[in-house]
């Protein structure tokens, strides 16, 4: 006799039934699904969006909005492209990392560029007789120890370069700079700025500094003109487009700019112009080696997208090791990188002083950084809230969750934030953002009493703390005047009389009474004209889509409290852009960022030579102010280094705009960044593009919290087996009914065609 | 057949160039060419100077459809509208106007674009004709019923909100897979698991409804009674007769999707940070890049033409009366 085990008779009768294998089979298919769950439950979270797991390097996982369009420091003049730029090259010049007000220290050099003075003649003069100088020669002291990363345009064999004539057969194995299978290093010489400078110069190389420059360096323009000329006819002559022809700049100089020796250069400018030496802090002063300039003008690599463009050759902390601009952007730690230690001095006393635990400490301290391509806000919050990205910005959709703002206006992380040990940074950006009259417009411009006393009632009834509460969750404050908090002028304790008053030791807004009676003052009693028709004003925006509206109506509640009626005229971002260049706007907002921390970079868009209006739509005054004593003032002001008769001088012209007010003067934005409590060393420093080389973080404290963030939920699984071993049965036995139906039915009437 | 495939293919030229004047004329309407060198030179400190040496470079600097300084046949020749007209139809790209070559951008965009794209059409394609099959088996049951009411639901619902909440449930609260991002090859799997999701069940409602009538008005044919009259059961019925029958009309609506395919999905992408091709152009257009909008537009037109001619192709395929002459 065989006893059959009793799982066999278990199986025998399920097996009995129609269809049970099939059955049998899923079940044990869905047994395996939930066991290999189970198991993978412990290993790494599912949903981590990094393949590389290395606790041992230090990576920093960032994001990016906008891919990067160039990456050739002659051309960008972007923030999102100066993100990466700013680690991987080196200008000669850097800001302080904690020093305020924004200070300059050297970055490839041994110190702070000397200063020469001379007259019209040639005769160098003395410093304390440099107010007369008709020229200024600067000259800059390189240090011994700073090399460029590693890579293939320097690579010689013997005499020759190596890759500078890649053969078909090289190029068709590469995709990527770093699949050469040689790169080598060289030492940064004098020669490489100049040579930054002399490309900067090619107009074919599009830099948009190069006009603003050829202003101030001795021969620049000359020098422009030449070789663009001479280029062109390259160009013409070897029928080849700019990206594929080399152009030997080697043999040209520039009058101004000269190598003294292979660590030592100068640079010769017209006049005095102190804020040359804030240009030297950016990118379109770093030093650019020929050989990489050369290397990638060839043809094939070109056809690949490797360019100067695309795969920059620096001296900085980083190199970019991988480039794609429209999925990840990959920085890791340049070899080759000088001696730098991070800061310990300038760190403000009330500031967390955990900022100096790395003071000494040899930079950059992490070893390499990861920026993802994330356009969209929901997932890069989301992930930012997994612990995927170390900071984040917050946008509008998720600023209830992350901040609470108090009565006072104080921001405040959530509960949900700080039990996750996330930290925030705040701070006032040094950019404006205004609304301002077209001071040509026979309506709301013009500079008698009763014009200003009409721009003056519009000012103090736009309410810009309404607004910024409103619209911006409280990041920002309501601008005084045209300099920023942080730029040299900006007085912490005054405010504009003609919008504000003080009363009882505070400062507010003044009454929409008064705004009024300067309304009545300027010929628009309750905001009507002679006629008795309501003064119509009209406000030229780009802002056209949905969202813009409550910001649009907003305006215009804003003029009715007058009386006016603002008429929005929507357009496009160019054809706006059109009207404000040929001044055929009444009203407009607009903003400007700083390009460096000095108020001349704010005042100059109010000097009467830049306006739109004098400039055939070129200048950068859009308002088009142009009064005698404000642009006798600035370009007194424009030469002078900082000191207390500047300080005062900011502080008049200052005033007088305040009267003149050619823009109500909005507001200066605050940013929020969110942190996570692994992430170390975060300091808010506007003007420095190259901060990433002092940040650190405790990488197996992230990859704690990412673990125990991100555990998966399994129930929804069984949940969903279940609910389909559920409808499979039902589904199976009504179709076995409808057949049997049938065939009964069938029978029956075979049954009577019988008879 | 071969004759009928040349034929159309040179019908196809016209239809090029048409969408391509179409496209100039669009384009120029709304950007000038010193808007274009504004946006890729940046607002700060642009000089006129530099717009004409950008303007030239480009080719911009010429009039768009008829030079009045050229002599002759120039006056048209020599013009930005034929010059870059030949181009294209040579399929030489050239770059883009931030000076990046757009073939190789293209080559580079379509895999990820594909690697969700064909997925979603090949899984979304057999669940909607399962389900319409199983429905229609179903017919006039509460199932059937049912399974309307839902495919209303779901058409109703705003795809954007399927790709949100997806992100929500599947990644933010339940942590199955990552909220976006992608990677090439087997690593990027776990990446397109919920877009291929989310595209097949947005699309679940338009498709089982569609399907379903093209099935049910099959299921009342003569040579379905007569495939019942001979004994075969429901499911062989379905699948041997309804399915092969139905087809055909499936097939003009589905062919002519296969091509642009790889052109890929705007929001999709956008969302899942997968760097395909549906935002080029919609980047483009954004960043004033008329290489690059020029392109795609010329692509996308060559490909619907393609997924044309592929559909009367299948016809004959599925459909032996039906001879392309």
């Amino acid at each position: 006799m065989i006893h059959k085990p009793k799982h066999s008779v278990l199986m025998d009768k399920i097996g009995s039934r129609q269809h049970s294998p099939n059955l049998l089979l899923t079940i044990q298919f869905f047994i395996a699904i939930v066991v290999f769950l189970s198991v993978s439950y412990s290993q790494a979270s599912w949903n981590d969006p990094y393949s590389e797991v290395n606790s041992d390097k230090k990576v920093l996982y960032s994001n990016f909005g906008t891919p990067p369009k160039h990456l050739d420091p002659v051309v960008s003049y972007s923030s999102n492209e100066w993100a990466f730029l700013g680690q991987i090259y080196e200008p000669p010049l850097q800001y302080h990392y904690f020093k305020r007000p924004y200070s300059l220290q050297p970055l490839t050099l041994k110190s702070m560029p000397e200063q020469h003075y001379f007259d019209e003649q040639g005769n160098i003069l003395a410093s304390d007789q440099s107010a007369k100088a008709a020229f200024t020669e600067y000259h800059f002291y390189l240090r011994d120890d700073v090399r460029f990363q590693p890579h293939p345009a320097f690579v010689k064999q013997g005499e020759q370069f190596l890759y500078h004539q890649l053969s078909a057969e090289q190029l068709q194995s590469i995709s990527s700079i770093n699949d050469l299978p040689q790169a080598v290093s060289r030492k940064l010489v004098a020669a490489d700025y100049v040579y930054a400078i002399k490309r900067m110069a090619l107009r074919q190389n599009h830099s948009p500094i190069l006009d603003s420059m050829n202003q101030y360096i001795v021969g620049l323009k000359e020098f422009s003109d030449d070789i663009s000329k001479r280029y062109e006819e390259q160009l013409k002559n070897s029928d080849k487009s700019v990206k594929v022809s080399y152009f030997d700049l080697n043999a040209y100089q520039i009058e101004g700019v000269k190598i003294h020796s292979d660590s030592h250069f100068s640079i010769k400018i017209k006049g005095l112009y102190p804020q040359f030496l804030y240009w030297l802090t950016m990118n379109f002063f770093a030093p650019i080696p020929w050989e990489a300039d050369k290397f990638y003008k060839q043809k094939g690599l070109v056809e690949k997208n490797i360019t100067l463009d695309t795969s920059p050759v620096g001296t900085g902390p980083y190199y970019l090791a991988e480039n794609n601009p429209n999925q990840v952007m990959r920085l890791k730690k340049n070899p080759n990188f000088h001696d730098e230690f991070y800061p310990d001095d300038g760190l403000p006393y009330d500031a967390n002083q955990l900022l100096l635990a790395d003071a000494g400490k040899k930079l950059p301290l992490i070893d390499e950084v990861v920026y993802t391509l994330e356009k969209e806000s929901v997932p890069l919050w989301n992930k930012f809230l997994q612990g995927y990205y170390d900071a984040s910005g917050v946008s509008s959709e998720s600023f209830d969750q992350a901040v609470s703002i108090s009565s006072v206006g104080d921001i405040a992380l959530t509960d949900q934030m700080r039990d996750k040990g996330i930290q925030f940074l705040n701070a006032v950006q040094p950019s404006i953002f205004y609304l301002g009259f077209n001071m040509a417009d026979p309506v709301v411009g013009g500079y008698s009493e009763q014009q200003q006393k009409l721009r003056q009632a519009i000012s103090i009834a736009i309410n810009y703390e309404e607004y910024i509460s409103i619209f911006l969750n409280g990041r920002g404050i309501a601008a005084q005047g045209p300099v920023p908090p942080g730029i040299f002028g900006f007085d912490e304790g005054s405010y504009n009389p003609y919008v504000y008053k003080e009363v009882d030791g505070r400062i507010q807004r003044r009454s929409i009474d008064e705004a009024k009676s300067l309304l009545a003052e300027a010929g628009y009693p309750g905001g009507k004209l002679e006629d008795g028709t309501s003064l119509k004003l009209y406000y030229d925006t780009s802002a056209t889509g949905p969202d813009s509206q409550s910001r649009l109506n907003w305006y215009r509640k804003q003029f009715a409290k007058l009386g006016i009626e603002l008429v929005i005229r929507a357009t496009d971002y160019n054809r706006f852009q059109s009207k404000v260049r040929g001044a055929k706007v009444q009203l407009f907002s607009w903003g400007w960022n700083a390009d460096y921390p000095d108020p001349e970079n704010f005042m100059f868009l109010l000097f009467g030579d830049n306006a739109a209006i004098n400039t055939n739509g070129a200048g950068i005054n859009s308002a088009n102010y142009d009064q005698a004593q404000f642009n006798e003032l600035f370009t007194k002001m424009k030469r002078m280094p900082n000191s207390e008769e500047r300080l005062q001088i900011v502080q008049q012209m200052t005033e007088i705009v305040q009267k003149d007010s050619p823009w109500v003067w909005g507001l200066h934005p605050k940013s929020l960044v969110l942190y996570h409590s692994w992430l170390q060393n975060v300091w808010p420093n506007s003007l420095a593009n190259n901060t990433l080389k002092y940040r650190n973080l405790d990488s197996e404290a992230r990859a704690d919290k990412q673990q125990r963030w991100n555990q998966p939920v399994l129930w929804p699984i069984v949940l969903v087996v279940v609910l389909i071993l559920l409808s499979i049965v039902p589904l199976m036995y009504a179709y076995r009914q409808r057949q049997m139906v049938k065939v009964g039915v069938s029978v029956n009437l075979k049954q009577r065609g019988g008879r | 057949m071969f004759a009928y495939i040349i034929r159309r293919l040179f019908y196809a030229i016209p239809i090029l160039i048409g969408v391509n004047f179409i496209t100039f004329a669009l384009f120029f309407m709304v950007n000038t060419p010193e808007d274009m060198a504004r946006a890729q030179l940046g607002a700060k400190q642009t000089t006129p100077e530099m717009i004409a040496a950008w303007k030239q470079e480009r080719g911009y600097d010429k009039p768009l459809f008829f030079n009045t300084q050229a002599n002759a046949e120039n006056k048209v020749i020599d013009t930005l509208f034929v010059q870059e007209s030949i181009k294209l139809f040579k399929f030489d790209f050239g770059q883009s106007d931030s000076g990046r070559q757009i073939s190789a951008d293209i080559y580079e965009r379509m895999w990820p674009s594909l690697a969700i794209a064909l997925p979603t059409f090949i899984i979304g394609l057999v669940t909607t004709i399962a389900i319409a099959l199983l429905i229609v088996l179903f017919r006039g049951s509460p199932l059937d019923t049912a399974t309307m009411i839902l495919a209303v639901t779901i058409m109703s619902i705003s795809g954007l909100f399927y790709i949100i909440a997806g992100q929500v449930l599947f990644s933010k609260i339940w942590h199955w897979v990552p909220i976006s991002g992608y990677q090439p090859g087997l690593e990027g799997v776990k990446f397109l698991i919920l877009p291929v999701f989310i595209g097949v069940f947005a699309g679940l409602g338009t498709g089982i409804r569609w399907y379903r009538s093209i099935f049910l008005e099959e299921m009342n044919k003569d040579y379905v009674r007569t495939a019942r009259a001979k004994g075969l059961n429901d499911l062989s019925v379905l699948n041997g007769h309804v399915l092969r029958n139905g087809m055909l009309p499936i097939l003009t609506g589905v062919v002519v999707v296969i091509p642009t395919l790889f052109m890929g999905s705007l929001i999709m992408e956008s969302f899942f940070g997968i760097p395909g091709l549906g935002s080029y152009t919609i980047d483009a257009i954004n960043a004033q890049d008329f290489s690059i909008v020029k392109a795609m537009v010329f692509i996308g037109s060559v490909l619907y033409i393609i997924g044309l001619v592929l559909t009367d192709i299948s016809y004959t395929i599925f459909d032996p009366r039906v001879k392309l002459s």
